[in-house]
Formats: structure tokens, sequence, C-alpha cells
């Protein structure tokens, strides 16, 4: 039975594609046939995390109008065979993209794969509402930062009442995935802790996400963060969100980085 | 937050906590968060407009998630006087 899952956010930048890329791959990595989708029509970008920006022919537009078959349009992973893509248009906009195109397009991938991963959208507009429309589950992305807190509430919302689940009465299932998390500022009282954002939000903590120099040397490098380097803090904790997802109980810890002697000895980072 | 002084600046998180609680709480309401509080808002709107009238947005219809219970709060916020205007068939029913 296909999961089709939302990775939303409202806030742009707090992690939305990055996470997209790294639970799709640890996913796939225990075998499971997983599809990333790219919703972000016009701005897409996990093409480029994905290192499968110079293979994108065909799109999820293209796809949703009926103009190629989903077979032409999805993009295998060079490095784990049972992981695809499916790109948005670069060139089009978000109006392009029709609700009934969309929900034939998901219905199909239903049938193929057993984990449909959309990457949102930042925002609350169309693409957004799309993005999450036929989602089974959702994965809500926050920084412990005040304004990504307070957009992950608005999305909630959304989500109670824009889905097709909720539209039928049915709970729709949503995580909480704490991104950039610092573990030393918020022990210092200088960051929201996982309590103050578990409270103020209400939902279930899928996992915590350390903040990890892995995760732009990965989008550099074009490969998911668990792919890049499976040893970093953000990749263990993307593995471990990955086996919650698949239905495992695994103890919450605060993943950190494994620091060479020089590392430690001349602190953790300039900035 | 003086016992913090000596170290040369407050902790921030407790006041971004504060700050969300109090924003947050407020915004639920105002988006319809909840279909429930929607349509509780416009019904109590609507009996009250039967008596008195009163500003939609003077009526805040609030859900505070306890631990245990929710707490469903009402606050409704009508012109002065009205409330005692017809307190001939309301004395002695509620002590001061």
């Amino acid at each position: 039975m296909a999961e089709v899952l939302v990775v939303t956010s409202g806030k742009g930048g707090v992690g939305k594609t990055t996470s997209t890329a790294a639970l799709g791959a640890a996913l796939a990595q225990t075998g499971q046939n997983v599809v990333v989708v790219d919703f972000d029509v016009g701005l897409r970008n996990l093409d480029l995390v994905m290192g499968a920006e110079r293979r994108v022919v065909y799109d999820l537009i293209n796809v949703a109008n009926g103009d190629v078959r989903l077979q032409q349009a999805l993009i295998r992973d060079k490095r784990v065979e049972s992981l695809y893509l499916l790109a948005a248009s670069q060139t089009r906009d978000k109006d392009a993209l029709s609700e009934d195109g969309v929900r034939r397009c998901i219905d199909e991938l239903r049938e193929r794969f057993d984990w449909v991963i959309c990457d949102s959208p930042a925002g609350i507009e169309r693409g957004a509402t799309l993005a999450m429309r036929f989602a089974d589950l959702a994965v809500v992305v926050t920084n412990p930062e005040v304004s990504s807190v307070r957009d992950s509430d608005r999305i909630i919302g959304l989500l109670d009442s824009k889905t097709v689940k909720a539209a039928r009465g049915e709970r729709m299932e949503k995580l909480l995935l704490l991104t950039r998390y610092d573990k030393i500022r918020a022990g210092r009282g200088d960051m929201l802790g996982i309590d103050d954002v578990l409270e103020i939000l209400s939902i279930p903590l899928l996992g915590i996400i350390p903040e990890s120099e892995e995760v732009l040397r990965a989008s550099n490098l074009g490969a998911p963060v668990t792919l890049c380097n499976a040893q970093s803090g953000a990749a263990r904790a993307y593995m471990d969100a990955a086996r919650r997802l698949s239905g495992e109980t695994v103890p919450m810890t605060i993943q950190s980085e494994k620091q060479g002697l020089l590392t430690r000895l001349f602190g953790r980072r300039a900035a | 937050m003086k016992i913090f002084s000596f170290l040369g600046r407050k902790r921030s998180a407790p006041l971004a906590r504060e700050r969300l609680q109090i924003l947050l709480t407020h915004e639920r309401g105002a988006t319809g968060q909840s279909g429930l509080i929607s349509v509780l808002r416009e019904e109590i709107l609507a009996v009250i407009a039967r008596h008195v009238s009163v500003a939609p947005e003077k009526v805040d219809v609030r859900v505070q998630d306890g631990e245990e219970v929710a707490v469903l709060e009402i606050d409704v916020e009508i012109p002065r006087g009205m409330a005692t205007r017809r307190s001939s068939w309301e004395h002695g029913g509620r002590a001061a």
C-alpha cells in the first residue's frame, strides 16, 4: 500500500528539499520503491540537490497534462536503484498545474511506488496546497526559530482543512521534523528547545536533524546527505526518521557530528 | 531574569516561546485553524446578536490545549450598560 507523504513548512529555506531528498534516499536504501516529486514549479531545485539536473527531459506538468507517459518523465537515481525523481517544470508557473492532472499523476505513482514524497514549495498558495492535497501524511519541517514555528502552525491548519483527507473528515497525520537544531545553543537557552516547539505545535516528533556542515556539502555535490556522508549527524538523524516512517521504533537521540581532533581543538566553525 | 544578568545578557529562548504562544493562540482563532472554532464563533455571535448588537470581531473563541483537557475560552465584548439593562428579572440570581 503506497503512502503519499508531503514535506511542507510554509516558510522557505528551512530544509524541505534537503529533507525530501534525504528521507527519500534513506527509505530507498532500505529497499523500498520511492519517488520524490518536486512541486515547486518555476523554482525547481530537487533535481539539483539529487544531482540529476542534467537529466531532466520531461516533468510533472508534462505528466499531469497527459503530454507524456509517466515512465518517460521518471528519472532513476544512479546510486540507489529503487529511487526515482519526478522533476518540476522550470519554465512554467504554478497555474499550469491542474488539480485533476495532479490527482491522476499521484494515483499512477501510488500504483508503482511504496512511497511518493511530494516536495512542497514555500508559501500557502496554489503550489503548496496542491502538493499537500492528495497526501496521506505530512512531514512539517520546522527550524527552532519564531518565524518558522509560526508558519508551521499555519501550515498545520491548512493540512487540517485543505487536504482531501481532511475534507473526507479523516484525521490528517502530521509529523514534526525539527531541522537545524543546535543542542549547545538550545542548552544555553538561546534557541527554542525541542519541548518548546513540540508544545507549541502539538504534533508528534518524527526526528531532530542537527545543524550540520554536511548538508551544504551534500548539496554542493548533488547527493542526498544520507548518501553523501552516511556517518554525519544529519545523515544518521534522517536515517532514524526514515525508519520511524517505516513503522520501526527508534529511540529519539540527538545525533551529533563525529568531530576530528582538530575540529575539537579549534572550535566547531568560524562563523 | 536578573539572575542571568551576570552572564552579560539574558536567555532569549523563553521570550521567543512566550511570544509565540500568545501570537498563535490569537492567530489560530482568526485564521480558522479549527472548523469547530469557526462554527462555534458564528453560532455564539448569532445568539448574542438576538439580544445585543455586537461587532463580529468582539467575539473571541479559543481552545487552549492542556496536558489532559482542552479549555474552550469564549470572550465577548459588549457595549457598556447592556448587561445591567435586564437586571430586573435577574435579581438574586448570582452572588456578586
